[in-house]
């Protein structure tokens, strides 16, 4: 078996390290993937539901007779909403509520799994937690013109997440995530009625849904920044790595 | 590595019997106490048990927030209602005073109510969001009877599952269950804000219940039937919601 530090520093060497671990867990590639999948049926859903009323608010409540905070420019699937245009869209909300809330289920299922694997299996601390040495101002400000230079990440980020890559992660499955899923229960009536401080402290059923606007829309930059990654470090590379596990192209041992 | 395919492939067997055998009993335990919705079918099934089931599990008694009288929104919007029918305009006309609430089912006695009759009751007032599944919300205050104050009148019978509910027309109609339907703050509501119902928000009768969405709070109500099943109303789904695929329940 060749040693850690060669599997880090050259590709050629990564083979042998391949058959003993694959680069992303199993539980890891398969969480990830129903969470693509999901987010994606959440925003199509979420974005039928916010057509229907494309106005947002701050506090309790909120309505046409009322000034909004801001209004998204596109035409409503109600007719009740002034947009400026001449037409109503078709109303799409029974089938993207229905969807909506059953993709959650299945959402924070699979984020509990996660979660319950990344606590114990050591996932969290060995793959999020960025080290204490990296986050000097030194090393964040180096690691930072890269990225803006998109420079192309080395072997060792194959093998390991850079600092960056980390807070980000952290931030989305520790913050992004968990205020996604406060703020829609937070417009459920029959929820606050039951546990009314998770929609008071957010100063509102209406606050409730804009932040989960802004949220929705913090989701997706992250995703479109993840995607660009994805490309500049190498597509297929990445891919491969979570789909399958390997990382390396042509080269797999198998093991026997 | 033989014996660790195997074993393997025995757990991940025991596991996936284990948890076919745990979904039919937890299928069991849900229809027993009451946890499955009427709209239970199709792809959207599993979504709408979960969410029925855990928020009757969750918010069965609580009571639904209520708000100051500085709260209370300038101008209730009053939703488009669909253009009023002769009939309707009759009614209004006469300034409901022949508009009767026939209430049916598994209940003692029978009865229907004039809406003198009914504001002749306890009279009790709420200050509650009316939230639209859209997105929009407004803060009113309601006045009515507690459904439950009718329901005891004509004296429920103990089988009974759900109170179903009709508009003037009969193509508006809804359900809810009974946990619903006792629920304090469930009012047939007669008068808003200090005043009068408007026509526009539901007058002379609107049944509020303010722990669901606005469309759950059917304007117009002249009938309510009591029941074991839902089967027999429309397409069985529980109310017009599902057949135009809306969730029938609408706590969420």
């Amino acid at each position: 078996m060749s040693d850690t530090a060669s599997a880090l520093s050259s590709a050629s060497a990564v083979p042998t390290a391949t058959a003993a671990a694959p680069r992303h867990a199993a539980l890891v590639r398969i969480t990830h993937w129903i969470t693509t999948l999901c987010f994606f049926a959440l925003l199509i859903s979420g974005c039928e539901i916010v057509v229907s009323h494309p106005r947002f608010y701050w506090g309790e409540t909120g309505n046409v007779l009322t000034q909004p905070l801001f209004k998204i420019p596109i035409p409503a699937s109600r007719n009740l909403v002034p947009t400026g245009y001449g037409y109503v869209l078709p109303d799409q909300n029974g089938w993207s509520r229905y969807l909506h809330f059953q993709t959650a289920w299945v959402l924070v299922f699979t984020g509990l799994l996660y979660a319950i694997y990344g606590l114990f299996r050591g996932h969290f601390w060995k793959n999020l937690v960025p080290a204490k040495t990296d986050l000097s101002r030194r090393i964040l400000s180096r690691e930072i013109a890269e990225h803006l230079r998109f420079k192309r990440p080395g072997g060792a980020d194959a093998w390991s997440y850079n600092v960056l890559q980390r807070i980000s992660y952290l931030f989305v499955i520790f913050v992004l995530f968990p205020l996604i899923i406060w703020t829609g229960l937070a417009m459920s009536p029959a929820f606050v009625a039951t546990f009314p401080a998770t929609v008071n402290l957010l100063g509102g059923q209406q606050s409730a849904r804009t932040i989960h606007f802004f949220v929705t829309v913090a989701l997706v930059l992250f995703l479109l920044v993840h995607v660009v990654m994805i490309f500049l470090a190498g597509f297929i590379s990445r891919m491969r790595a979570m789909l399958t596990g390997r990382l390396a192209t042509g080269t797999e041992v198998e093991r026997t | 590595m033989n014996n660790l395919t195997r074993r393997k492939l025995v757990t991940a067997g025991l596991a996936a019997a284990g948890g076919v055998a745990g979904l039919g009993v937890a299928a069991r335990l849900a229809q027993k106490y009451g946890l499955v919705p009427p709209d239970h079918s199709g792809i959207y099934g599993l979504g709408e048990t979960l969410n029925y089931a855990a928020y009757r599990l969750l918010t069965r008694h609580s009571m639904a927030r209520e708000f100051s009288r500085s709260q209370i929104s300038k101008r209730p919007l009053e939703n488009e209602i669909p253009p009023p029918s002769d009939e309707f305009k009759r009614f209004q006309s006469a300034g409901f005073a022949d508009w009767r609430l026939s209430v049916t089912g598994l209940v003692a006695q029978p009865a229907s109510f004039s809406v003198a009759e009914l504001k002749s009751y306890p009279s009790r007032s709420q200050i509650t969001q009316l939230a639209c599944e859209e997105g929009w919300s407004y803060i009113a205050e309601w006045i009515g009877v507690p459904l439950s104050h009718v329901l005891g009148l004509v004296g429920v019978l103990p089988r009974a599952k759900y109170v179903v509910y009709y508009s003037i027309d009969p193509d508006w109609w809804d359900s809810i269950d009974m946990a619903d339907a006792l629920h304090p703050q469930t009012f047939l509501a007669y008068g808003m804000n200090g005043g009068e119902l408007s026509v526009g928000n539901g007058a002379p009768l609107r049944l509020r219940v303010p722990r669901q969405l606005g469309y759950k709070n059917v304007k117009f109500v002249n009938r309510l039937i009591v029941t074991d099943s839902l089967k027999g109303f429309g397409k069985g789904l529980g109310s017009e919601a599902p057949e135009t695929g809306y969730a029938w329940y609408a706590g969420i």
